[in-house]
């Protein structure tokens, strides 16, 4: 099979991004939704065709810089399935709004098919463009609103800290190149396992990549711009970074660590350890003391990624799988959480704020309930979706013979237990300041009340999903 | 005779100047955008060193991509500087003060 035939998905994607920008050049004054269907029909085409074709082992194209397997497929299914929902609710956002908006299709479905690199890369170089492609997109997408002093300033941020961590990330990557004299992750995979004499070398190489993984996951101590740049940026914007680029990251670990760097296994068990253990206390910690719910939403990311690096760090294919459960879990808990944002937003108001959410259950007994959905899965009460995720993982590590690391998450989800409550009882118990009712698109409760329900279902039946994600990792088998 | 260690002093030391700089600057946006630049180059210079003293030219490859990278990534960062100017008629990194991260 040639090389081109295996990409079809991404050519159809890139097709896709540049037809959605000239339509909205065009026809995008007069028929807004023009180029919201452009967008979305295009993604579906992809989405299809992804699906159509599943290798069953791996396949390499490109002189071996591209790769196609089991995960990837799975990963950009996941990816691709995740940005077109949120698609629905950026819509949604806009059309409150009636401000001009088709560059968010665009400039997301660039994003997207810098993520679908970035999961099949198989070269430090691939990894590095399909980063930038998703960093340039996603900078430029926190800028949009260009009257904004808040979110011009959270791009500012978020430009200067992604630059820095990717130059961090190069400055890895330089070293690992200059010890193992390739480019290639499979031929690193052979070579840094044999170098014993260049261990320090390499260990020191491995610092700097995993500063850039640890920024691009959003995990402390390097997760300075996940607050500001989600409270900052408009909520669909916030939406959509706090979902799809998270599976990406994961691949991206994945893909460094596991595919590349197996050899230094115990050096980033170490290391993640420290990562994971920090994040989920800052995370949880700080997030008790937030009145602003997206800048509540983004420490809840912090810890959520703490934990899931532990699923990750326990270096077993089982445990890649509970992690990828988890992001996946994650990622459709949060795309929910800012789906009721963007319900509850009006012409003025953003409803970001903890106090907008007051009386909820009275207003809307049927949104109030996929909130509590929402806030019960986040917290990690079953039978809800989060639970398992958190029980998958804590699984493999207890399997690990990290007991002391299991308790340690288990007491900081308990700290983080109170905020997500907090939520429940402001939205069930407090009078509401106004009772008008809410105001949205038939659409929008459609796709929010699915993507709760999806929640409940997944927590009613976690092995659905946990099957895929097994099947995923499953190539991962032969080195334990 | 220069050799691989002499190229790679240079490159640490332009790569930590750079990183200072984005550390201890408080006055200038715009001198963020030049320590990006440099860190940028300080890590292009390790790959040309090690290219050439591994012989192998995928590292050369990579400075290229590196560099067109380097310019997309100037031109959305000026972008965004001047969005920022216009809302907020400053560009002083202290000014940034609006979200307390």
């Amino acid at each position: 099979m040639n090389d081109i035939a295996l990409i079809i998905p991404e050519v159809t994607l890139l097709a896709v991004a540049c037809a959605t920008l000239l339509v909205d050049a065009f026809v995008g004054r007069q028929r807004p939704a023009a180029t919201f269907w452009c967008a979305m029909i295009g993604g579906l085409v992809a989405l299809g065709e992804l699906a159509s074709y599943v290798p069953e082992t791996v396949r390499f194209a490109f002189a071996g810089t591209y790769r196609q397997d089991v995960l990837g497929a799975v990963l950009k299914g996941f990816i691709l399935v995740l940005v077109l929902v949120s698609f629905f609710y950026a819509r949604e956002y806009f059309r409150k709004r009636a401000t001009p908006h088709g560059e968010h299709y665009s400039l997301a479905l660039f994003a997207t098919l810098g993520m679908m690199l970035l999961v099949s890369a198989n070269s430090l170089i691939t990894i590095y463009l399909g980063l930038e492609l998703l960093s340039l997109s996603l900078y430029a997408l926190v800028a949009l609103q260009r009257d904004s002093v808040k979110s011009s300033e959270a791009a500012m941020k978020y430009f200067v800290l992604g630059a820095l961590a990717s130059g961090m990330l190069l400055y890895g990557m330089s070293i690992l190149y200059g010890v193992t004299g390739t480019l290639d992750l499979s031929e690193l995979l052979i070579k840094v396992s044999v170098s014993d004499d260049k261990r320090m070398l390499l260990v020191f190489g491995l610092v700097f990549l995993l500063v850039g993984i640890a920024f691009k996951l959003g995990v402390a101590p390097f997760h300075m711009w996940i607050p500001d740049v989600y409270e900052g940026a408009a909520t669909p914007v916030t939406q959509f970074i706090g979902t799809a680029p998270k599976l990406a990251a994961f691949a991206m670990a994945l893909r460094l660590l596991v595919d590349g760097l197996w050899g230094l296994a115990e050096e980033w068990h170490q290391m993640l350890i420290v990562l994971a253990v920090l994040s989920m206390g800052l995370g949880n910690v700080l997030a008790i003391a937030q009145t602003n719910l997206k800048r509540m939403l983004a420490y809840s990311t912090i810890a959520h990624m703490g934990f899931m690096l532990l699923g990750l760090l326990s270096a077993t294919a089982s445990g890649y799988a509970a992690s990828l459960f988890y992001i996946t879990v994650y990622a459709l808990m949060s795309m929910g959480a800012f789906g009721v944002i963007i319900l509850l937003s009006s012409r003025h108001s953003e409803a970001d704020e903890l106090a907008d959410l007051t009386g909820l259950a009275r207003r809307s007994p049927w949104f109030g309930f996929i909130l509590l959905i929402l806030m019960f899965s986040m917290a990690g009460v079953p039978p809800f979706a989060g639970f398992w995720a958190k029980w998958f993982v804590l699984k493999e590590v207890v399997q690990a013979h990290d007991v002391w690391l299991a308790t340690v998450a288990v007491l900081f989800s308990l700290v983080g237990a109170y905020y997500y409550l907090r939520v429940i009882k402001i939205m069930y118990f407090d009078e509401p300041l106004q009772p008008a009712a809410i105001e949205g698109g038939q659409d929008i409760k459609l796709v929010l009340s699915v993507n709760g329900l999806a929640v409940l279902l997944l927590g009613l039946a976690p092995n659905a999903l946990m099957s895929v994600c097994v099947g995923a990792t499953l190539p991962y088998l032969p080195w334990q | 005779m220069i050799s691989l260690s002499h190229y790679l002093i240079v490159g640490a030391a332009l790569f930590c100047l750079s990183v200072a700089g984005i550390f201890i600057n408080r006055k200038n946006v715009i001198v963020l955008l030049m320590c990006i630049e440099l860190m940028l180059l300080a890590v292009n210079l390790n790959f040309i060193a090690f290219s050439h003293f591994n012989q192998d030219i995928a590292g050369q490859v990579f400075v290229f991509f590196i560099l067109t990278v380097a310019a997309a990534e100037s031109a959305i960062g000026l972008a965004i500087l001047v969005v920022l100017f216009r809302n907020r008629r400053s560009i002083n990194v202290e000014d940034l003060d609006t979200l307390r991260g």
